[in-house]
């Protein structure tokens, strides 16, 4: 093969999906599956009605209702009017646009990158759209997964397709393997931290190598969620026998003859050794130690033992000196042993069943600091009940820490669970933006295992030092 | 609305990375309809504590009016949520000017008719510059010829936009209107494609 025909996994996949290209014109591209949500459809259905139009694919949409939800008592009507509208009105529009519906209530209902591998409906090879810029979540499956906006929602209901400009393609390989205490999450954090919170705006984004293969397909979720953080339109991890594992007799995964059919399709994606990439990063797993971000950018992350810097990677003295006036923090200064009023675990960056498990496992027999609330908000209700069979429930109420029920909660604080103004909350979550939590809260984003830490402690901690 | 030879004052906004979460806050996302969202746009930058204006922020300095907002880089990151272009249309701007966008919000802003002009780092430091000497400094746009213009320095620069965007802009239609006449396709492409999810 010459070089020119060797592909990577991202051109193979979009290759596949352009239904027409003209010059100086963008693809139009074909979109397998959509998800929607409460927050950002119902624009776009009231776009159809205006131009009388049905969902074209009714089977490839699905919804689910997170962003707005309440944690605590969901089976009381939502207290809350608007947000008790919005929920409403997107089972009012899927019901009358016959769209499959995972709504408050539904045994199967939770964060829609969370429900969407879990119901099988995220698969490797396809081109998957939301209302919603974490969508890159699913590239862990080698799927082509983007974040839209409402208007283009409402292009693909009507159409199944987007205009689309082909970006660019960058490789991060993360070889080696990872230190004591260091998870997926703190990868993709250092990963931001090296190339800056727009160091991959106009690219696609596929994740290689070593410590990256060797991730469970949890973990993958956790790095692609995060890519839309340093810019980029989406991340890709390509498919191998760890995805077909967590796929197989998912709800809706091809089953029997269709299931082997699949598989050898899946299996001819993976890049072609030589392909070339618009730029390329290399990393060592070996420098990486536990992370946490101390101002009000995802790319603002340090290692738990560095000092808080002059500036960011790609940002500007200003900018810091901005940032680090609303954290209450200065330059050069360390985080370690910081008092902390809040932990919030989840999001639909670390709120599936791993994630709670290795809580679980960290904080048994131990209890959290006195002065700290403690949030665990599963992901979906497949994970809640997961937790409670595993007995998970009762190590965190043990250690006093509250258990609620599946939603987006603190990770936007669109619903009642904000944190207050001035208030440090140690996240796994995957924005630290001024007012993300709620207005004027202060978040530290970090992995699962260090937010533990921080429980027990009271104070930003080392979490390499409890293990 | 056409952008051609579109001339205005600016509001200055001299900060890097302002993410969509800034420009409309997610609890006011509630809301089923486009409208109304620029009552709220920057609120938490707008209003101190409640209603009380925080007059250190430039939509409040009455001295800076106009319907073109300039700036710092990489403006519209993080949240993919469109009500941030209608938020800035709503209260009334037409063209945001910066030295680098983020994606999506590029995208949501041009499928609003709101135009996301790119120019380089040290064209939009002379912006910035010149409004600082001259509240009153007025831009220039014409978008036929693709330029931008400082119009008391006489100062010009190309700016970039896609073909197919800039005639929709013009001509005042949207994507949906072109995927649509291509159903035909659309179908085609589905009975032929090499593997099929559906
Ligand atoms: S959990 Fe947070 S980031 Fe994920 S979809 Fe919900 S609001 Fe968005």
């Amino acid at each position: 093969m010459n070089s020119n025909q060797l592909k990577t996994l991202f051109d193979k996949i979009w290759e596949a999906h352009v239904v027409q290209r003209k010059e100086d014109f963008p693809d139009l591209l074909y979109i397998d599956k959509q998800f929607i949500h409460e927050v950002t459809s119902p624009q776009a259905f009231d776009g159809l009605r205006k131009r009388d139009l049905p969902v074209f694919r009714t089977s490839q949409t699905i919804g689910t209702a997170d962003h707005n939800v309440p944690t605590l008592n969901q089976h009381l009507p939502i207290k809350d009017m608007l947000s008790r509208f919005q929920v409403e009105t997107l089972e009012k529009n899927c019901n009358e646009f016959g769209v499959e519906l995972y709504s408050l209530g539904h045994q199967k209902q939770g964060i829609v990158h969370v429900i969407g591998p879990e119901l099988g409906f995220t698969q490797p090879g396809m081109t998957i759209v939301c209302g919603d810029s974490h969508t890159s979540t699913h590239g862990a499956f080698g799927a082509i997964a983007f974040g839209i906006g409402t208007s283009q929602v409402e292009q693909a209901m009507a159409t199944q397709c987007l205009l689309q400009n082909k970006p660019k393609t960058m490789r991060i390989e993360v070889n080696g393997e990872l230190g004591k205490g260091v998870l997926s999450k703190d990868i993709i954090l250092y990963i931001i931290s090296q190339i800056s919170t727009s160091g991959g705006t106009g690219y696609f984004v596929e994740y290689a190598g070593s410590a990256i293969r060797s991730l469970s397909m949890e973990a993958r979720m956790t790095i692609c969620n995060m890519s839309i953080e340093m810019g980029a339109r989406g991340g890709m991890i390509a498919p191998d026998e760890t995805t077909f594992e967590y796929m197989k007799g998912r709800l809706h995964v091809p089953k029997g003859e269709k299931w082997k059919e699949a598989v050898d399709y899946w299996k001819s994606l993976p890049t072609d050794e030589g392909a070339k990439y618009d730029k390329e990063y290399v990393f060592d797993a070996a420098d990486i130690e536990p992370m946490i971000t101390y101002g009000t950018n995802p790319g603002m992350g340090i290692g738990i033992s560095e000092n808080i810097p002059e500036k960011a990677v790609g940002g500007s003295v200003n900018e810091m000196s901005k940032a680090l006036n609303y954290m209450g923090l200065q330059q050069r200064q360390a985080l370690k042993g910081k008092k902390i009023d809040y932990v919030f675990i989840g999001s639909c960056t670390n709120s599936r069943i791993e994630d709670l498990r290795l809580v679980a496992e960290f904080v048994k027999g131990k209890r959290k600091a006195n002065d700290v609330n403690v949030w665990i908000v599963p992901g979906s209700k497949q994970v809640e009940t997961q937790a409670k069979k595993e007995g998970l429930d009762e190590v965190f109420q043990a250690a006093g820490f509250e258990l609620r029920q599946p939603g987006c909660s603190a990770c936007l604080g669109m619903n009642e669970d904000k944190i207050p103004t001035g208030k440090y909350c140690v996240s796994t979550s995957n924005r630290n933006f001024e007012g993300r939590q709620g207005p004027g809260s202060r978040t530290f984003l970090v992995s699962p295992l260090m937010a533990a830490a921080a429980a027990v402690t009271g104070e930003i901690t080392d979490v390499r030092e409890m293990l | 609305m056409s952008f051609n030879n579109y001339t205005s004052t600016c509001v200055p906004l001299p900060m890097e990375n302002v993410d969509t979460d800034q420009i409309i806050p997610a609890r006011f996302l509630k809301a089923t309809s486009r409208e109304g969202f620029g009552d709220n746009l920057f609120r938490d930058w707008r209003y101190l504590k409640g209603e009380t204006k925080n007059e250190d922020f430039v939509l409040n300095n009455p001295i800076y009016q106009g319907e073109i907002l300039v700036a710092g880089k990489n403006f519209g990151c993080g949240s993919s949520r469109e009500h941030a272009a209608w938020a800035l249309d709503d209260y009334g701007f037409k063209v945001v000017i910066s030295s680098f966008f983020a994606d999506i919000f590029k995208g949501n802003a041009l499928n609003n008719g709101l135009l996301p002009i790119q120019v380089s780092d040290e064209f939009l430091a002379e912006i910035f510059e010149q409004i600082e000497a001259n509240p009153k400094t007025e831009i220039k746009i014409d978008l036929e010829s693709q330029i931008v213009k400082i119009v008391e320095k006489q100062k010009v620069m190309n700016f970039e936009i896609n073909t197919f965007k800039k005639t929709c802009l013009l001509n005042g239609y949207d994507d949906i209107d072109y995927i649509i006449s291509q159903k035909e396709a659309i179908e085609a492409f589905e009975k032929n494609r090499a593997f099929s999810y559906a």
